[in-house]
């Protein structure tokens, strides 16, 4: 039974309990043993057992939940030692619609602290391993989600994208990531970075799964203003062409450097596979693309520079030194950040400054502009823009520490699209000598439904098979 | 690109205590972080408007009405000190 419950999608464990094959308290706790034992650093926090009360259409079928998302009297510490033992007094609104459509919570998942990383080694609760090699990384920020769904200990979970913190750690563990459209999932509840790139969206194994997932995570809230109504309803995919369709490479941008040969064959075979399902590849240009890194590394910073000053050993949290109100602040923000999340905090502080807001700050709000007209006018020619997720595989533990810029350019592919706000899913593409390559498929806004087609097409084609790492025994 | 004096002034904007030997390694990766962003600076932007925010935002007020709210006790109880109703902190001058 066990193997049995393990080899279900998440929709497929849905219809079991649906027609009686399988029961809500099985599937619960078969995955609450699976995630128990966690040899990936996945979960900070595992559910003892399911809430009482589990009805609603996702049958009961668990769900783990990226730590930064608030959730009532359960520990919520955003991968960061400032947070520890942080237990909040109300739940997330994309948390509270998971479980109203009958999602209960499985467990916290480990991450990037506060989301600031590309390899969730920036966590106080120590590094994320990737399930498909042990001495690599899972991604980030979303690691410990991305882990968890792909090593088979979880049948679905919630991450968080602002940079590419959903799509890089699905493409790095071989999974489904979707960030939505800014605005379609109510950010209330989850704790900050940065406001006006934060999305939340599903990390899954299957294309459908994720359709399924985030047709009810989305929908306008009235506690976070910058919510917006879903124009229609998330639709379960069932293309299996793609006539029509046209797909656009930013080729220059693809044919950069820092792409390994491995992930460009990946990439190549999809495009091949996406003409043979009747789409036109054609070629297109993002001249900006560059600068887009270099304004998220700008714009980013800055507003978590703002949004984290709330973390001052006052309300909940670390407090250290206490001989004066001043000390107190400086040296709980001192004790309680890691390297990374110091490292923004100064240089959002910086291009905020009175001297610097200008040049940096000012001009990055105008590259953010330039980046999303480019989109759009690629847009007006073309259904979707593909690239490879990341232009790397899972890279060793350890490999890019030492180096914050190299970490940051694993975002050069996913960043334009967040500064556009434009939503953009992640799904594997293949290996690259045994690690999974991602491929990534983006649309205008509110088109997540012609973007899940899409994949579900290019999916069913792939035949990707991640079991090698979600079978494995744990 | 950041020495120690511009280092100290913005950890000080950011209430971060930096102790001295973290000061050196702290401003040789700002720097570098920093070189890199600067390419913003080349491009011409005259006539581009800044982006603060995609979508169209626009004031979103609740009625001016009684709801719930969290009780004081519920919102106090994460907080590493209390008095009576409210946040305890250190006094501004010291003891």
């Amino acid at each position: 039974m066990s193997d049995e419950i393990q080899s279900l999608s998440a929709v497929a464990a849905v219809a079991a309990i649906a027609d009686g094959g399988l029961s809500r308290e099985e599937i619960f706790a078969h995955y609450r043993s699976r995630a128990g034992a966690d040899e990936l650093n996945a979960f900070t926090w595992v559910a003892e057992q399911a809430p009482a009360q589990i009805e609603g259409p996702l049958g009961g079928v668990p769900v783990a939940v990226k730590d930064l998302f608030c959730t009532e009297g359960i520990p919520s510490q955003a991968g960061s030692k400032i947070l520890a033992g942080y237990r909040p007094p109300y739940t997330a609104t994309a948390v509270a619609n998971l479980e109203a459509a009958g999602a209960p919570l499985l467990g916290k998942t480990n991450q990037d602290e506060f989301a600031m990383g590309s390899s969730n080694e920036n966590s106080a609760y120590g590094p994320v391993l990737n399930p498909w090699d042990k001495t690599r990384v899972p991604g980030g920020s979303s690691g410990g989600s991305a882990a968890a769904v792909a090593g088979g200990l979880a049948p679905w979970a919630l991450g968080t994208d602002t940079g590419g913190s959903i799509r890089q750690p699905a493409s790095l563990c071989g999974v489904v990531g979707l960030k939505p459209t800014y605005g379609a999932v109510s950010r209330y509840g989850m704790i900050a970075f940065a406001s006006s790139l934060d999305s939340a969206g599903p990390l899954t194994r299957d294309v459908s799964d994720a359709a399924l997932f985030y047709r009810h995570l989305v929908g306008k809230d009235s506690a976070d203003a910058t919510s917006v109504a879903f124009p229609e309803s998330i639709e379960i995919p069932t293309a299996e062409r793609l006539d029509g369709i046209t797909l656009a490479v930013p080729t220059a941008l693809v044919d950069g450097d820092g792409v390994e040969p491995g992930v460009r064959a990946s990439f190549e075979a999809s495009l091949e596979t996406a003409r043979q399902l009747g789409a036109t590849v054609t070629s297109c240009e993002i001249p900006s693309a560059a600068h887009a890194l270099s304004a998220y590394y700008v714009i980013a910073p800055a507003e978590a520079s703002s949004n984290l000053s709330r973390f001052d050993g006052v309300r909940y949290g670390l407090r250290r030194d206490e001989s004066n109100l001043d000390a107190m602040y400086t040296e709980t923000r001192h004790d309680g950040f890691g390297d990374e999340v110091k490292r923004r905090i100064l240089i959002g502080t910086y291009a905020l400054s009175s001297g610097y807001y200008d040049a940096y700050y000012g001009r990055a709000q105008r590259v953010r502009t330039v980046v999303a007209k480019e989109l759009a006018e690629v847009f007006a020619g073309a259904d979707f823009i593909v690239t490879p997720t990341s232009p790397t595989v899972a890279f060793g533990l350890g490999a890019r520490t030492a180096d914050p810029l190299s970490m940051y350019l694993s975002d050069l592919f996913t960043i334009p699209m967040s500064l556009a706000g434009t939503p953009a899913i992640s799904i594997p593409s293949g290996l690259s000598e045994g690690l999974p390559v991602g491929l990534q498929i983006c649309g205008p806004a509110f088109s997540e439904n012609r973007i899940l087609s899409a994949a579900y097409a290019l999916e069913q084609a792939i035949g990707f098979n991640g079991s090698a790492a979600w079978g494995a025994k744990r | 690109m950041i020495d120690r004096d511009e280092l100290l002034h913005v950890a000080r904007l950011a209430r971060l205590a930096l102790h001295e030997d973290e000061l050196d390694s702290t401003a040789a990766e700002l720097s570098t972080i920093l070189e890199h962003v600067a390419a913003i600076k080349e491009l011409d932007l005259d006539d581009v408007e800044p982006t603060a925010h995609i979508g169209d935002v626009s004031d979103s007020l609740r009625d001016d009405s009684v709801a719930t709210s969290l009780p004081v006790e519920v919102a106090l109880a994460p907080a590493p000190a209390v008095r009576d109703d409210g946040f305890l902190v250190p006094s501004p001058q010291g003891e």
